[in-house]
């Protein structure tokens, strides 16, 4: 009993291992293949390299994986970040273009009405008892729709000086992304450790029966991570409109939603809920920045990037299955079956 | 209680059938027949073996040893498929039908008539309503088959099964989630079918049903045949006696609890007429502080049931609740049972007890921590001291607080789910089952426990299979019968032998 047990607390605190692993072997074959990959200089006061482009880059799958994170370990997913990110970034560029409030009030507001969108998503999973993944295909459609309908189909450009250092401007040297993404997973994770949230969130995903019958409230918990998760995609909708200076309300977060649900998987956190990991899920968002930006650095075109893309994937999911490597370990160490 | 002298040539002959699952002997030389033009009940308590000789007569699983014939003729069916190719053709208990396919595609499907690959859609009408006229069943068979009720949902899964020439009828618990009407309706399409000539092999755990309808019945037990019965001359105490592994007897040694001391004591939890449809008939019961009240009754006989409405996991139809003496109505979340005081310990460990998962500590804190609300985290000092104080008073075996609870045994899983329901101190505990699936040493510790909670003046209900353990536990007790309370025992009179004779007592 002892050696299982040590076995399964292992696997615990080893969740991270298998992410660690895969971004270093990564690193490391940047290393030897393109020489300029580590090369950091100091240029007007800030750090400029490649490592700091990832970083800045991946912020904002970083920011979604968040709230991905604790839907996925309630059991549910959110399809529809994406476009909670046009809807965020299209009202913040509209209500900063009439300059009526100051910048605060704009984030404020958009970041409410992304937690307000979210909710609805959790209403949905919640009352109407809609398979996750369908609930929130819903908002994936309609929310661009949303989007379009408050920016006039148009691509709103904006000069705010506030709104564009959100995505551009500098902070200790660094980009102020960076800033904005430890932020995030600080207070998230505060908020996970230091109240019961963390607990329920990974009781509803073990078994949601058994914890609605400790008189653990389930609708409640389930509607917050629905709106957190929605939060999440309106800070990244602001990020990515501050980017551009503009809101792209139809390109804006496109395909970003599975980049999430991918870095909250190769992170460690299992689809079917229960344990999460915060700090494994924004591993897994650098592992697929720098798999992106290695092969943008290749040469490859961003056409055809998404197959290697896969493939590093795959083999990053594979190595984390337990039955996976059981299977492997056992067809070398049992070289014949018998019948 | 003789056994039958065995026919000539049964429709179906099942010898010496064993099947062993990882150490575990699910089935031990079990001996079935099935004659033709005869119903044929097949009962047997939770993990008796019935699913798994069903299955091993479907193919699903390999028997280890044993032969199985049909009309004679040796068969090694691979698959359900297979088995309807033989003549065998099973209804299982969850009805697996296609809800929103039409009434007549559940019917035919995969064998709808065609012609050049197309599906000639008429001649599947046809065919459907013929297949239903067998069982006397009139309805649209173009319909979506969710369109009608779980009864005639049933009968269509029945129409089905006759649809492939079947000669042995198998019916998997097929009356579990009909009303009486709807089960009377059933008996009679049996009835007929028998009367064409059809073998019908019937599991089930409804006493009175078995006595309405079959001719004759085998017991299971513990995976072993206790033997076959013809039904009118065997009595159903004998019938039950064979089902829990007891012999009626006339008095019993056991000790006697104390009683009186609390006769005077009000109620704290009362039961007024609480009942819902499909589940528990109107049910009336009182418990008391400081007292373990025990609920018997066989599978199914609604106990279960009476601890969910109780706790708000179902919300009832009708009745009320009088909960310290003020009537109220039913709680309508276990949240809200939980913070008036109540407790519920499901028999369900693995679907609805554990967090498989999760830490011992986590899952014995968790009730607790729901009381509390989010905001509130028990400081992890407290966590870890509370959870080391249950390790040691309940003698729970694991590695540490920390390790998951599924690398635990299950009598120690158990003890972490009753320490979980104890830390948040509840007025009335509902135990269902909880000494099951454990090792005899567990076990006893469960039972000291037991005890020694309503010493501390808490009131327990004691939902229990084993009769001994009722008997050795309560003050009072409850006796179920078929969804229904049929008596109410106390002091003296908690024996085996009287709860039995109430159990297998015939009201007509």
């Amino acid at each position: 009993m002892s050696s299982t047990a040590t076995r399964s607390a292992s696997s615990r605190t080893g969740s991270l291992l298998w992410p660690i692993l895969g971004l270093a072997a990564l690193l490391a074959g940047n290393w030897i293949f393109s020489p300029g990959f580590f090369h950091l200089e100091m240029r007007d006061g800030h750090v400029y390299g490649t490592l700091i482009d990832i970083l800045n880059q991946g912020a904002k799958v970083m920011l979604l994986s968040l709230g991905m994170t604790l839907v996925i370990a309630t059991g549910g997913v959110d399809l529809s970040v994406g476009s909670v990110m046009a809807i965020a970034g299209a009202v913040a560029a509209s209500a900063v273009s009439r300059g009526l409030m100051p910048f605060g009030l704009v984030v404020a507001m958009s970041l409410a009405l992304s937690a307000l969108a979210g909710l609805m998503n959790g209403c949905l999973v919640v009352y109407a008892r809609l398979q996750p993944i369908i609930a929130t295909l819903i908002l994936m459609v309609a929310g661009r729709g949303a989007a379009m309908l408050i920016t006039d189909g148009q691509i709103l450009t904006f000069e705010n000086p506030a709104f564009v250092f959100l995505g551009n401007g500098h902070f200790l040297a660094l980009p102020f992304t960076i800033t904005l993404v430890v932020l995030a997973l600080a207070l998230t994770g505060w908020a996970m450790r230091r109240t019961a949230l963390g607990l329920f969130l990974e009781s509803i995903g073990d078994n949601e029966r058994a914890a609605r019958f400790c008189g653990v409230e389930t609708s409640r918990v389930k509607l917050f991570v629905y709106a957190f998760s929605g939060a999440c995609a309106g800070l990244a909708g602001l990020v990515a409109a501050s980017n551009i200076k503009a809101a792209d309300s139809s390109r804006v977060g496109e395909m970003l939603e599975l980049d999430a649900i991918l870095a909250v998987v190769v992170g460690g956190t299992t689809l079917t809920g229960g344990r999460f990991s915060l700090i494994g899920s924004i591993l897994g968002a650098l592992i697929i920045q720098t798999l992106t930006t290695t092969l943008y650095n290749l040469g490859l075109p961003p056409a055809v990037a998404p197959v290697p893309k896969a493939i590093v994937i795959l083999a990053v999911c594979l190595l984390q299955s337990p039955q996976f490597r059981e299977s492997m370990s056992w067809k070398s160490s049992q070289p014949k079956a018998s019948g | 209680m003789t056994a039958m002298p065995s026919d000539p040539s049964p429709l179906l002959e099942m010898r010496n059938i064993s099947k062993g699952f990882r150490g575990v002997q699910a089935l031990d030389e079990v001996q079935l027949s099935v004659r033709s033009g005869s119903i044929h009940a097949l009962m047997g308590e939770n993990g008796a073996g019935k699913s798994t000789l069903i299955k091993v007569l479907n193919g699903i699983y390999a028997p280890d040893s044993g032969s199985i014939r049909v009309a004679g003729r040796a068969i090694h069916p691979q698959s359900p498929r297979d088995a309807e190719a033989q003549g065998i053709s099973t209804v299982f208990q969850e009805i697996n039908l296609i809800p929103t396919l039409s009434v007549a595609d559940n019917i035919l499907l995969e064998r709808q008539p065609r012609r050049w690959g197309w599906i000639r859609q008429s001649e599947c009408y046809r065919r459907a309503k013929v297949a239903l006229q067998r069982i006397g069943l009139s309805i649209d068979v173009r319909q979506p088959l969710n369109h009608y009720s779980l009864a005639v949902q049933q009968l269509v899964a029945i129409a089905r099964a006759l649809d492939v020439d079947a000669k042995l009828l198998v019916l998997d618990e097929p009356t579990s989630s009909l009303d009486e009407r709807e089960v009377a309706s059933l008996f009679r399409v049996l009835e007929e079918l028998k009367a064409q000539g059809l073998g019908i092999l019937w599991v089930t755990h409804f006493l009175d049903q078995v006595y309405a309808i079959s001719d004759t019945l085998t017991v299971l037990r513990n995976g072993r045949g206790v033997g076959e019965f013809s039904t009118q001359s065997f009595p159903r105490a004998c019938l039950v006696g064979a089902m829990l592994g007891r012999e009626i007897q006339e008095s019993s040694s056991t000790t006697l609890p104390s009683v009186g001391a609390h006769e005077t004591r009000a109620p704290i939890l009362e039961l007024r007429g609480i009942g819902k449809t499909g589940m528990l008939r109107s049910m009336d019961l009182q418990l008391h502080p400081g007292e373990v009240h025990g609920l018997a009754g066989l599978l199914g006989s609604g106990r279960t049931e009476t601890a969910h409405l109780t706790f708000g996991v179902a919300r009832p139809d009708t009745g009320t609740l009088c909960w310290q003496g003020k009537e109220r109505s039913p709680f309508s979340s276990p949240r809200e049972a939980m913070q008036h005081g109540l407790a519920f310990c499901s028999e369900d460990r693995k679907a609805e007890g554990i967090l498989p998962h999760l830490s011992v500590r986590e899952n014995l804190i968790l009730a607790m921590q729901a009381n509390r609300g989010p905001l509130r985290l028990m400081p992890r000092q407290e966590q870890d001291a509370l959870a080391a104080h249950y390790i040691q008073a309940l003698k729970i075996k694991t590695p540490s607080a920390e390790t998951p609870i599924q690398n635990l045994s299950g009598g120690n899983q158990q003890k972490v789910l009753l320490a979980r329901w104890l830390a948040i101190q509840p007025k009335v505990i509902l135990l269902d089952e909880p000494t099951r699936g454990i090792d005899v040493g567990a076990k006893s510790e469960v039972e000291k426990l037991i005890r020694s909670l309503r010493d501390q003046g808490m009131a327990v209900l004691l939902i229990s299979s084993d009769l001994e353990e009722i008997v050795r536990t309560c003050e009072r007790l409850s006796v179920m019968r078929d969804r229904k309370k049929i008596a109410q025992l106390h002091g003296p009179e908690v024996q085996v032998a009287s709860i039995l004779r109430a159990m297998s007592h015939h009201d007509e």
